[in-house]
C-alpha cells in the first residue's frame, strides 16, 4: 500500500464526507429548533435526487412535451426547492401537532413518513437503481490532482458541497438572521415577544433543512444510481455521525461528517471488508469514552 | 376488564390452529411476543429502541445455525439464540443508556445495523440468501414437530411463558420503579434508585425475550433471513406496539395481529404494504396516541365514572 493510493482513498472518503456533512448539517439545524430527529431526512435526499431525474428523463413526455428535459444546473435549484416545500408542509401540517408532546413522536412521524416515501417511489421505480444521465458535458472526465486522477465530477461535487456547507455555518452563526435563529433555539417565547414569527421560523428551518438533504441528493445522482432505497441505509450511518458528533454545533456536524467519511475513505483502503461499520465502531467507543459527543452539550 | 382480556388470549389461542392456519397462528404469536418484549422497554420504561431487529434476527440466525450445523434439538437450540440475545442485549443497552431521549433511539439503531453488517458478510450466515432449510426436528425426543399442531402448541407454551415473564415483572416491585423512572427520571435517581442499572435489566430482558420470538421464528419459518435483522422489522415491531397502545399489557399482541394480518392480506401489492404501514404510522402518531388497546380502556373507564 503505497501513499499515493491512500490518498486516492481518502480523497474518494472525503467525498463520500461531503454527503454525511450536509445530511448532518440539516438533522441539526432542524433538531436545534425543533427538537426533532427526522427519520425522513434520508427519504428527502433520495427525493432529491428522483427529481432531478425525473425532471430529466420523465417530466417532459409525462406532460406532452417530449423534448423537455430539466438539466443538471436546474436541477440543483429546483430539486431543493420543491423538497423544501414538500417539508414544509409536512412541519405544518403533520409535526407542528406534535409539539407539545414527547420528542419521539416525531421520529416515529417521520419515519411512518420515510416508509411512505420510499414504498411510492419503489413501486414506479427499479429498486437496484437508475442511472443519472444528465451529468453536464463540461463535468465529465478526470482531472490530474498531481498524486492521482480524479473524476472531475466528484471534485465538483466537494467543492460546492463544502461551500454550501460554510454557507449556511456563516449565515447561522455570523449574520443577524442566523441570530434571530439562535435565540429561537434558546427561549422561543422571549424572540416572540420581540415581534418574530417563531413557528413560520420553524417552519422556514425545516424546509432548508430539508433542501440541504434534497441538494445532496441531486449532487449524488451522477455519482450514485437514483434508487428508492438511496437514502435509507446513509440516514443510519448519518444518525451515527450525529451521535458522534453531538447536534450541539453546526460547525461539529459539518466537521464531523467530514472526518468520519476520510476514515471511512481510509478504512477502505487499509482494511476493506470493515469499511461499512467502521463509523458505527467510532460512534461505540465515542459513546465509551465522551458520552455526549465530541462536540456535544450534555443531553439531560 | 383485564380478566376478559386473559380468557380470550387463553381460548382464542388453544383454539387458533382450528380458525386459521397453524403457520400464521404461529407467526401470530411470535411476533406478540415480540411486540410484548419490545413494549416492556418503550411502554413501561419509556425507552424507545430502533434496534430490536438485532435480538430478534440475531437470534434467528444462531438458532438456526445451531440447530443445522451443529445439530442441537429444537428447544436448546432456541435457547442458546435467546442467550445470544441476551448478551448482545446487555451489551447494546450499557452502550445505548448512556444517551437519552431521541439519541437513544438513533444509538440502537446504528448498534443494530452493525448487526446486518455481520448477518450479510459473516461466513455462516449465507450472506443475501440467509439460513434456509433448518430441521423443526423433535422436541425432548418425543414430540415430532413437523406436525403442524404439535408445533403450533409448542410455539403457543413458548409464547405463555414469555408472556407470563413479562406480566410478572411489569406487576412486580421491580417493574414499579421502572414505571416510575418512566414518568420521573430525575425524582427516581433523587429517590437513590440506580436508574441506569434499573434501565440495563430492563433492555436485557427485553432483548432477551425479543431474542426468543426470533429464535422460535426460525424454527417455524425454517429459516433466517436479512429481514429479520434489517430496520425495517425494528421499525414494524416499533409499529406494532403503538398501534396496540404502548403501556398496556394486551395491547402489543392486538397491534402484532393487526399488522401481521395487514401484511398478509396486502402481500399481492408489493411495496404498496411499505406504504400502508407508513402511512398507519402517520395516522398512528397523529391520532390516536394510546392505540387501540389504550383507546378502549379509556372509554370504557369513562363509561363507569
Amino acid at each position: 500500500m503505497n501513499l499515493d493510493a491512500i490518498l486516492a482513498q481518502t480523497m474518494l472518503g472525503l467525498s463520500q464526507g461531503v454527503f454525511y456533512a450536509m445530511l448532518s448539517l440539516g438533522l441539526a439545524i432542524i433538531f436545534g429548533l425543533l427538537n426533532v430527529i427526522n427519520f425522513a431526512h434520508g427519504a428527502l435526499y433520495m427525493l432529491g435526487a428522483f427529481v432531478a431525474l425525473i425532471g430529466y428523463s420523465y417530466i417532459g413526455p409525462w406532460l406532452g412535451y417530449p423534448d423537455f428535459q430539466m438539466g443538471f444546473w436546474w436541477a440543483l435549484f429546483v430539486a431543493p426547492l420543491v423538497v423544501g416545500c414538500f417539508g414544509m408542509l409536512m412541519e405544518r401540517f403533520m409535526l407542528r401537532r406534535l409539539y407539545q408532546f414527547d420528542h419521539i413522536y416525531g421520529l416515529l412521524l417521520t419515519f411512518g413518513v420515510a416508509l411512505v416515501l420510499q414504498g411510492v417511489l419503489s413501486n414506479y421505480f427499479n429498486i437496484s437503481g437508475t442511472a443519472y444521465p444528465a451529468t453536464p458535458e463540461m463535468l465529465n472526465g478526470i482531472v490530474n490532482l498531481g498524486f492521482m486522477y480524479f473524476p472531475k465530477y466528484r471534485l465538483f461535487a466537494i467543492v460546492l458541497s463544502i461551500i454550501v456547507c460554510f454557507a449556511t455555518w456563516f449565515m447561522i452563526e455570523r449574520t443577524s438572521l442566523g441570530a434571530v435563529l439562535r435565540a429561537g433555539q434558546e427561549n422561543p417565547k422571549l424572540v416572540e415577544a420581540f415581534g418574530i414569527n417563531v413557528p413560520r421560523m420553524v417552519t422556514l428551518t425545516f424546509g432548508f433543512g430539508v433542501a440541504l438533504a434534497a441538494l445532496a441528493g441531486v449532487l449524488a445522482a451522477p455519482i450514485y444510481s437514483v434508487s428508492p432505497l438511496m437514502g435509507a441505509d446513509l440516514i443510519i450511518t448519518v444518525f451515527a455521525v450525529v451521535v458522534i458528533g453531538g447536534m450541539g454545533s453546526i460547525l461539529g456536524a459539518i466537521v464531523t461528517g467530514l472526518t468520519l467519511g476520510l476514515v471511512q475513505g481510509l478504512t477502505q483502503a487499509l482494511y476493506p471488508p470493515a469499511a461499512n461499520t467502521v463509523i458505527f465502531f467510532i460512534m461505540v467507543i465515542v459513546l465509551l469514552i465522551r458520552p455526549a459527543g465530541l462536540f456535544g452539550k450534555a443531553d439531560g | 376488564m383485564n380478566k376478559v382480556f386473559w380468557v380470550l388470549l387463553i381460548v382464542l389461542g388453544l383454539a387458533a390452529p382450528w380458525l386459521m392456519y397453524p403457520v400464521f397462528a404461529m407467526k401470530l404469536l411470535c411476533f406478540a411476543l415480540f411486540a410484548c418484549a419490545f413494549n416492556l422497554l418503550l411502554g413501561y420504561v419509556g425507552l424507545l429502541s430502533f434496534g430490536h431487529a438485532a435480538f430478534f434476527g440475531g437470534a434467528a440466525y444462531i438458532t438456526g445455525h445451531v440447530i443445522t450445523a451443529w445439530g442441537f434439538a429444537p428447544l436448546p437450540g432456541i435457547l442458546t439464540g435467546t442467550l445470544f440475545a441476551m448478551v448482545l442485549g446487555a451489551i447494546f443497552g450499557a452502550l445505548a443508556i448512556r444517551r437519552q431521549g431521541i439519541y437513544f433511539a438513533m444509538i440502537t439503531l446504528a448498534l443494530a445495523q452493525i448487526i446486518f453488517f455481520l448477518a450479510l458478510k459473516l461466513p455462516f450466515t449465507g450472506g443475501e440468501n440467509g439460513l434456509q432449510g433448518i430441521p423443526r426436528g423433535t422436541l425432548l425426543g418425543v414430540f415430532d414437530l413437523n406436525q403442524p399442531i404439535t408445533m403450533y402448541y409448542f410455539v403457543f407454551a413458548i409464547f405463555m411463558a414469555g408472556f407470563l415473564i413479562i406480566y410478572r415483572t411489569i406487576h412486580s416491585p421491580f417493574g414499579q420503579i421502572l414505571t416510575a423512572i418512566r414518568e420521573n427520571e430525575p425524582r427516581a435517581r433523587s429517590l437513590g434508585y440506580n436508574v441506569e442499572r434499573f434501565k440495563l435489566i430492563a433492555f436485557t430482558l427485553s432483548a432477551t425475550l425479543a431474542g426468543t420470538a426470533g429464535a422460535t421464528k426460525s424454527v417455524i419459518f425454517q429459516f433466517a433471513s436479512l429481514t429479520d435483522v434489517h430496520w425495517q422489522m425494528s421499525g414494524e415491531v416499533v409499529l406494532m406496539t403503538l398501534l396496540g397502545g404502548m403501556g398496556t399489557l394486551f395491547g402489543p399482541i392486538a397491534g402484532a395481529a393487526a399488522v401481521i394480518t395487514l401484511q398478509d392480506e396486502l402481500a399481492s401489492f408489493g411495496s404498496w404494504v411499505q406504504v400502508a404501514i407508513g402511512g398507519i404510522f402517520v395516522v398512528c402518531v397523529l391520532l390516536f396516541r394510546r392505540g387501540f388497546v389504550g383507546e378502549l380502556a379509556r372509554m370504557l373507564k369513562a363509561k363507569s365514572s
